[in-house]
């Protein structure tokens, strides 16, 4: 049997298929956040050095590894696009940018809520804040060079190149906390192990999938809408037979 | 009322959302991330509605 691997390469079936994807992410992105809060608050116990307030590593590190994940899957969308020409990939890097937006804004964010009680500042210019900071305004700059240029497929090359250009910044924020002194601690889960308790583990792991679940949901829906709004002079969108059509 | 199953035992509800002197930092970096959440699934779809909204114009538009 022949299997067609670029069936979903194309707009027009990939808009089907990721509108019946979207439920089997977000239930699960719904429920696994419930259950990795519920491990977080109630099973993992107090940190003997910080207290209650490491409680926003649960948001804090998924966040900050969905922000870099992320700009690199989109990176690499970019990247197939410019390649191969593809129209999709460059659908799905657009979709990507807003929501790795988000989340390097929740990392910036939730770090200096807990950068204040524990080191007495909200921001420090440190080398891990500083390129995380680098990495939202990448992602601000890619949309912002997309939406500046009207014709889409020339819009797709001109933020495929600063997407690719930028995604040197990802491994320097990795790696910022063994290269620099900085304030930010080391990784917690680093691969010899860890010193974490297991409750507080499972907690994070948790609610990292849960973000991923989220963020895959999100970036499905988005697309749906970027292939409508780009194809919507084709045969295939003016045939389209869906609710509110 | 006991809220914590394990690790320091038991804690009144009151003592949960005091969260030991940290609740401004440890809620307002949950409750952010839910408004966050919350905006973004809220642009996606009015981002839907309005691609509609154009397919819609471009058939009109053909007939």
């Amino acid at each position: 049997m022949a299997i067609n691997w670029f069936k979903y390469s194309a707009p027009t079936t990939f808009y089907g298929l990721a509108g019946r994807l979207v439920p089997w992410f977000a239930v699960p992105a719904a429920l696994l956040f419930a259950l990795g809060l519920y491990i977080g608050f109630f099973v993992a116990p107090v940190d003997a050095v910080q207290g209650e307030a490491y409680r926003i590593i649960f948001i804090h590190v998924p966040a900050s590894i969905l922000s870099m994940f992320l700009y690199l899957i989109m990176a690499g969308y970019a990247a197939l696009g410019l390649i191969f020409n593809t129209r999709l990939s460059s659908m799905m890097a657009t979709a990507l940018a807003p929501t790795g937006a988000l989340f390097a804004f929740i990392s910036l964010w939730t770090g200096a809520l807990w950068g204040k009680p524990m080191w007495g500042a909200w921001w420090v210019w440190d080398a891990r804040l500083t390129s995380e900071l680098i990495l939202l305004f990448l992602y601000f700059g890619f949309i912002a060079l997309h939406a500046s240029i009207d014709d889409a497929r020339r819009a797709d090359r001109a933020a495929a190149l600063l997407a690719i250009v930028g995604s040197v910044n990802v491994p320097i924020i990795y790696f910022s906390v063994k290269w620099w002194n900085t304030l930010h601690q080391g990784s917690t889960i680093k691969f010899t192990g860890t010193s974490m308790h297991v409750a507080m583990q499972q907690a994070m792991f948790v609610t990292l999938l849960a973000c991923w679940m989220y963020a895959v949901a999100v970036t499905l829906l988005r697309v749906r809408s970027i292939i409508l709004e780009r194809e919507r002079n084709t045969q295939w969108v003016s045939e389209l037979k869906e609710a509110g059509l | 009322m006991g809220v914590r199953i394990e690790g320091g035992g038991a804690v009144s509800i009151a003592e949960f959302f005091n969260m030991g002197g940290y609740a401004f930092y440890v809620w307002g970096s949950y409750g952010v991330t839910v408004l966050v959440f919350v905006v973004e699934i809220l642009m996606v779809k009015h981002k839907r509605k309005s691609a509609l909204q154009q397919v819609r114009l471009m058939r009109e538009a053909g007939e």
